[in-house]
């Protein structure tokens, strides 16, 4: 069974170790927040100028000033801070953070990435994502191995504009864990319960490397 | 003390004339400067280059300039939220230069720095970096990004006081504080004005002197973009 984007939130989650500060991008990243584990104290930061960003507020607490990088209503937490976005920005580039998560239309087999534009479709932007990619020192991207058609958006190349170029290293879809190793390729590490090594290489269209047996993702 | 303090809106963008470029506080509708966004739609000046991480929404912020046509160029990180924006867009009507999130805070930060140019990775090996300079500092590449430079700044406060001193509150500080310093005019619309003193110096976050123009706004809708909550329990 290939996982959901909650399960793939939770698998993720478990790369977070205590002390990190984290940046959740918008989509499944955002998701993750609900799985850190318990017992290790994570700060999250938000690219609009927030660290330590608390969970939704309760109906009727809602703050219009205080927003995360999605345009949603939060909370701050004990230990909070507040900041302009040229800091925001500053501190991601100066990697004070420790971790950063988001998502991707395509990644290739040498890290490049790309999930800010469709030419002639889509022209919302890139946000924070190039400065994010550009700098961060650990990223793990949270993507479909697969779109609807089937196909394959692990790729020798991207086909769509890049967003970075050899910036990630980690990989977890619905179906596998992968490195993307220095020297180019997707390293197998974890397989979804059920999804088949086979099903995995028909799945990725770059270059798939698997030594010995895959383990399956564990959640707990 | 010197003051800063005009009437109202209209007055404070009485200069601000068609082909202008403006600079725009807020990220989403969170701290974007309502009242002057507003005055500017009265006026109907035209041609304008706005530099501001989002174009609002459809019926709000700078989404209503956008309406009027009065934006010949929009320089963000962002505009998803703008399904006319996108429209002008891909027929062609609005200029569009879509620039990373953090490079247009530095680009701002630099012009109130004094700093001509400043050195980033974000969007190397990427269309972004197309004909810029590219200068390699310990084996990594940078782009040269060059500091904003803008006839006006807008930005909305929190608290701000006849000297013109500023203090933003939570979130929407964002943008705020790094385009006060860019402007060659700078202009704040404020939810309280007070009198010089009695804002604690140790708590200003833009001092005065990157202030030319300040006035108390009024009736600020702060519209929620994306009403977000948990359930009790």
């Amino acid at each position: 069974m290939a996982f959901t984007k909650e399960e793939i939130a939770q698998r993720i989650a478990k790369e977070i170790k205590d002390g990190y500060y984290v940046n959740l991008g918008i989509g499944i990243p955002t998701l993750v927040a609900n799985y850190i584990p318990k017992g290790i104290n994570v700060v999250l930061q938000s690219e609009n100028g927030l660290l330590g960003m608390g969970p939704f507020p309760f109906e009727g607490e809602e703050d219009a000033d205080l927003i995360n990088a999605g345009k949603q209503t939060i909370t701050t937490l004990l230990g909070s801070s507040i900041f302009d976005s040229a800091m925001s920005f500053g501190m991601i580039r100066a990697q004070k953070v420790d971790l950063t998560i988001l998502g991707a239309m395509e990644v290739s087999e040498n890290g490049d990435i790309a999930n800010w534009k469709i030419p002639g479709k889509m022209v919302k932007g890139m946000g924070g994502a190039m400065d994010l990619v550009a700098s961060a020192k650990n990223i793990i991207v949270a993507m479909q191995h697969i779109n609807k058609a089937g196909e394959s958006k692990l790729l020798p190349k991207c086909t769509l504009p890049l967003t970075g170029v050899k910036c990630i290293k980690k990989i977890v879809t619905e179906l596998a864990v992968l490195d993307v190793l220095p020297e180019g390729g997707f390293k197998l590490l974890e397989r979804a319960p059920g999804v088949s090594v086979e099903f995995i290489r028909q799945s990725t269209a770059g270059k798939l490397i698997v030594e010995g047996d895959i383990p399956e993702m564990r959640l707990d | 003390m010197i003051n800063k303090v005009v009437s109202d809106a209209e007055e404070a963008i009485k200069d601000i004339s068609d082909g202008a470029t403006i600079m725009l506080g807020g990220f989403g509708l969170c701290g974007i400067p309502e009242n002057c966004i507003n005055a500017l739609v009265e006026k109907n000046v035209k041609n304008l280059i706005c530099i501001s991480n989002n174009a609002g929404v459809d019926d709000f912020g700078i989404g209503l300039m956008l309406k009027k046509r009065q934006v010949k160029k929009m320089i963000s990180s962002y505009v998803g939220e703008n399904a006319e924006f996108e429209r002008q867009l891909l027929s062609g009507e609005l200029e569009v230069d879509l620039i990373p999130q953090g490079t247009l805070a530095t680009r701002c930060l630099a012009a109130g720095y004094g700093m001509p140019a400043i050195f980033t990775p974000a969007g190397v090996g990427t269309e972004v970096a197309e004909g810029k300079e590219i200068r390699n500092f310990d084996g990594k590449d940078y782009l040269m990004e060059y500091a904003f430079d803008a006839d006006f700044a807008i930005v909305k406060a929190w608290k701000g006081d006849t000297a013109g001193n500023l203090i933003f509150r939570s979130t929407s500080r964002n943008f705020n504080p790094v385009m006060a310093m860019a402007g060659k005019i700078t202009i704040a619309e404020v939810e309280e004005l007070v009198e010089a003193g009695e804002l604690d110096p140790d708590y200003i976050h833009t001092p005065g002197i990157y202030v030319h123009r300040i006035f108390q706004g009024k009736d600020y809708e702060k519209r929620i973009e994306q009403r977000t909550v948990r359930k009790v329990n």
